[in-house]
């Protein structure tokens, strides 16, 4: 092994590399990989028992059908929380004064999403259609339950931000941090809605 | 964005300096955001809970040897004690040892101080990360003590009898324990993201990609494994909880369900996680040979592209342990393929350390034995998976003791050898002292001896068709000759002993730790940045100003231009 292959060359070191993506967003990724695998294994799970269930019938026998047409509506406002979220990370990075109301209008609409999925819970409940009912109501609720709390849970954050924003202390890589968590429930969403009602 | 990178760096630099003033006790012991304490509660943890796992090996052995009679210190083992013994026993082994003691605690100690960062980029996210953990073995420790007793369903917890407090009587038990397990996910999944992040972001100027140490991208390797394979699991985890508390028929076949899911989901996390603690343990092994041959790992990008090799492959290898469960048999043809793929990696790595040893001046210190008897240990029991890899031999093999003695003749390397190799070479790092040579040959000797009088005995058995999980053979005469009760009680001496010399570490780790001789910067005359810093390590690791600068790799060893045979990475020129 000669000299020069051992040491680099003096120029250009020591530096260093210019991250490519900021600490919290690059954990929050890292962590949203591991989700996604979380909601594969729900969903391989899901089609599995599916693929087996008897007489091919799913929904199985007696049981009441999801609430398709409402449902998509209601995906609507999940996405469009989404792009207005997109919106907001522009318009912070121009003027974080004017973030306020396209932040607002995505926890609203965010809001909206998990308050109707909570409306159906209760009148699919009321239809019979339970956790212990069917492996058909196991799936529904685990799934869609699983990311209802996503949801929650990223709205709290997002409301974090909006009062961090409020007291003009949020930095932007907090928000960016808190968004790319919404973005994946937003985008995760579809691929539940397609797996799970359609 | 890259004016707020500079500002949080900035933020983070200057809210560093605040933390140097004086800490009471609790806070700069139990309530540390140091990586180094942190690493340290995890090794003691680790630790206290292998002597218990130790300690439950000793009693459900002796049961077998000499069934029936009273075990001192336990007393008589009852068929319930007997489950939830050996089902604890290996939980505890792979979750509350392997994982913390490799990952967490080798992992938090060496990362920050190897690339030369003053800590992990998410520090209360590290504290955060133990506490879990250290909950979660809490609970795990409690489910032994609740009523019916401790989980007794194995350590894979396959429904329908996991699923049920109808079938497995230990209602509570395996709520808890499966709670438990949760949660031990839950605290390594918070310590994996602070792992990658930091070896991404906090690197010390002039380190790039090739210049890391081995360890370092060995643990963060298997930081990604375990981050890509624990979701399929949590989420069956969390359809086995529900079909134990709230009573749904997830893996219930009369109510629509499917018990061979759980297998699926449990063996796609499973499989990987031998990786999972295999990776550290041989990152920790190269860093140990290269040091103590005084030569240059040969072939660094060999091991790192077979490492992440492995680290594909080892999500495509997870049916080999269902051949027997039903599957289709065209799919049992994949999988013994990919499973017969997956040694050529490893055994690529083998390679490595060989041609590593080839030709150094190789020095025969306690942690250099127990490198080269983790190549030894490992190499059994990689080769006696080529067995259980075929789907034809494994129908045979399946569930009998040679599949017992397999992996612990690769967990044993791992989780034992590895560890012991870490913690022998960075002792005078993380206590400021040398550990005593002799005691430590001592111990390595009759930990090594006995360990293989243990295991061999048991490939024979399992080869005679003797079963696992069989709590007294005496029921069972067919496979109960007198020449195997020899072998068993040849196996249970040897553990007996084994665990007599464990006494030699514990004696040795408390008077080196008191009265050792003092190691300074670099007893070893190693490379790596964590030789560079004071031994124990100050908090920040370095100085605020003085923290190190990278100019080549951590393995050069023996240059012909040089007068001392190391060249330290932060020496310019």
């Amino acid at each position: 092994m000669s000299a020069e292959s051992a040491t680099y060359p003096a120029a250009g070191r020591p530096d260093r590399g210019k991250p490519i993506l900021p600490n919290g967003v690059l954990g929050m990724l890292v962590f949203i990989f591991t989700e996604i695998m979380f909601f594969s294994g729900l969903i391989s799970a899901h089609t599995i028992v599916k693929s087996q269930a008897a007489g091919q019938m799913w929904p199985p026998y007696g049981q009441p059908r999801l609430p398709i047409e409402e449902t998509a509506l209601n995906s609507l406002a999940l996405l469009v929380s989404g792009i207005v979220l997109v919106f907001t990370w522009f318009t912070f990075k121009r003027d974080p004064n004017q973030a306020r109301i396209p932040l607002l209008l995505s926890i609203i609409l965010g809001s909206i999403f998990v308050g109707f999925q909570g409306a159906e819970w209760v009148a699919l409940l009321a239809e019979g259609l339970t956790m212990q009912s069917s492996s058909y109501g196991g799936f529904f609720y685990l799934i869609v339950g699983s990311h209802g709390i996503h949801a929650v849970g990223a709205l709290a954050a997002l409301m974090w931000t909006y009062d961090r924003l409020n007291k003009d202390v949020l930095r932007s890589t907090q928000l960016a941090t808190v968004s790319a968590f919404w973005y994946f429930v937003v985008l995760v969403w579809p691929i539940l809605y397609w797996q799970v009602y359609l | 964005m890259a004016d707020t990178v500079a500002d949080v760096q900035q933020h983070e630099a200057h809210g560093h300096v605040d933390h140097h003033h004086e800490q009471s006790w609790v806070s700069k012991y139990v309530f540390s955001v140091d990586h180094k304490i942190i690493a340290l509660q995890y090794l003691f943890t680790g630790m206290f809970m292998g002597i218990i796992g130790g300690y439950m090996a000793y009693v459900f052995r002796m049961q077998l040897a000499f069934p029936g009679i009273s075990v001192p210190g336990f007393g008589q083992v009852s068929p319930g004690e007997y489950n939830a013994l050996i089902t604890n026993h290996g939980s505890i082994m792979i979750f509350w040892v392997a994982m913390p003691v490799l990952i967490a605690a080798f992992g938090n100690f060496l990362i920050p101080l190897m690339i030369g960062a003053d800590d992990m980029v998410f520090p209360r996210i590290n504290r955060l990360s133990f506490q879990v953990f250290f909950v979660s073995s809490v609970v795990l420790l409690l489910s032994l003590f609740v009523e019916g007793g401790g989980f007794g369903g194995a350590w894979t917890s396959y429904p329908p009898l996991s699923a049920s407090g109808d079938y497995n009587q230990t209602e509570l038990g395996a709520t808890l324990w499966l709670l438990a397990v949760a949660l031990e996910f839950v605290a390594f999944l918070l310590g994996g993201i602070n792992f990658i992040t930091t070896l991404m972001n906090s690197r010390a100027p002039g380190m790039r990609a090739y210049d890391i140490p081995l360890v370092c991208w060995m643990i963060v390797i298997a930081s990604i494994l375990f981050m890509l394979s624990v979701g399929p699991l949590l989420a069956g985890a969390v359809m086995l909880l529900f079909d134990q508390v709230l009573n749904t028929g997830f893996y219930d076949p009369a109510r629509g369900g499917d018990p061979i899911l759980w297998q699926h989901l449990f063996w796609f996390f499973g499989h990987p996680e031998v990786y999972v603690v295999l990776l550290p343990a041989i990152g920790i092994t190269v860093e140990v040979m290269a040091t103590f041959a005084r030569k240059k790992i040969f072939g660094y990008k060999m091991v790192l592209y077979t490492a992440v090799a492995t680290g594909v492959l080892s999500f495509f290898v997870w049916a080999h342990h269902q051949f027997v469960a039903g599957i289709d048999p065209r799919m049992a043809n994949v999988f013994t393929i990919t499973t017969l793929l997956i040694s050529v990696p490893i055994a690529e790595m083998l390679f490595v350390m060989i041609a590593t040893l080839y030709g150094g001046s190789i020095t025969l210190t306690t942690p250099m034995l127990w490198a080269l008897s983790f190549m030894a240990e490992f190499l059994i029991g990689g080769v006696t998976g080529i067995f259980l890899g075929a789907s034809g031999a494994d129908i045979y093999f399946h569930d009998t003791y040679f599949v017992l003695a397999h992996f612990h003749y690769t967990f044993f390397p791992i989780a034992i050898i590895g560890t012991f190799c870490a913690f022998t070479y960075w002792f005078p790092k993380m206590f400021g002292r040398m550990m005593n040579d002799t005691l430590g040959k001592i111990h390595f000797w009759g930990t090594i001896i006995p360990f293989n009088f243990i295991f061999i005995p048991l490939f024979v058995l399992g080869m005679g068709g003797q079963h696992r999980r069989i709590y007294n053979f005496q029921h069972f005469p067919d496979i109960a000759g007198p020449e195997y009760f020899q072998l068993r009680q040849i196996a249970t001496i040897a553990l007996l002993v084994m665990l007599a010399f464990q006494l030699v570490f514990f004696y040795n780790v408390i008077v080196s730790w008191m009265k050792g001789e003092k190691a300074g910067k670099n007893p070893w005359k190693a490379n790596t940045l964590e030789w560079t810093t004071e031994s124990p390590p100050p908090h920040g690791n370095w100085p605020v100003d003085e923290l190190p600068t990278v100019y080549r790799g951590p393995y050069e060893y023996g240059h012909p231009d040089r007068e001392e045979d190391y060249w330290p990475q932060n020496l310019p020129g």
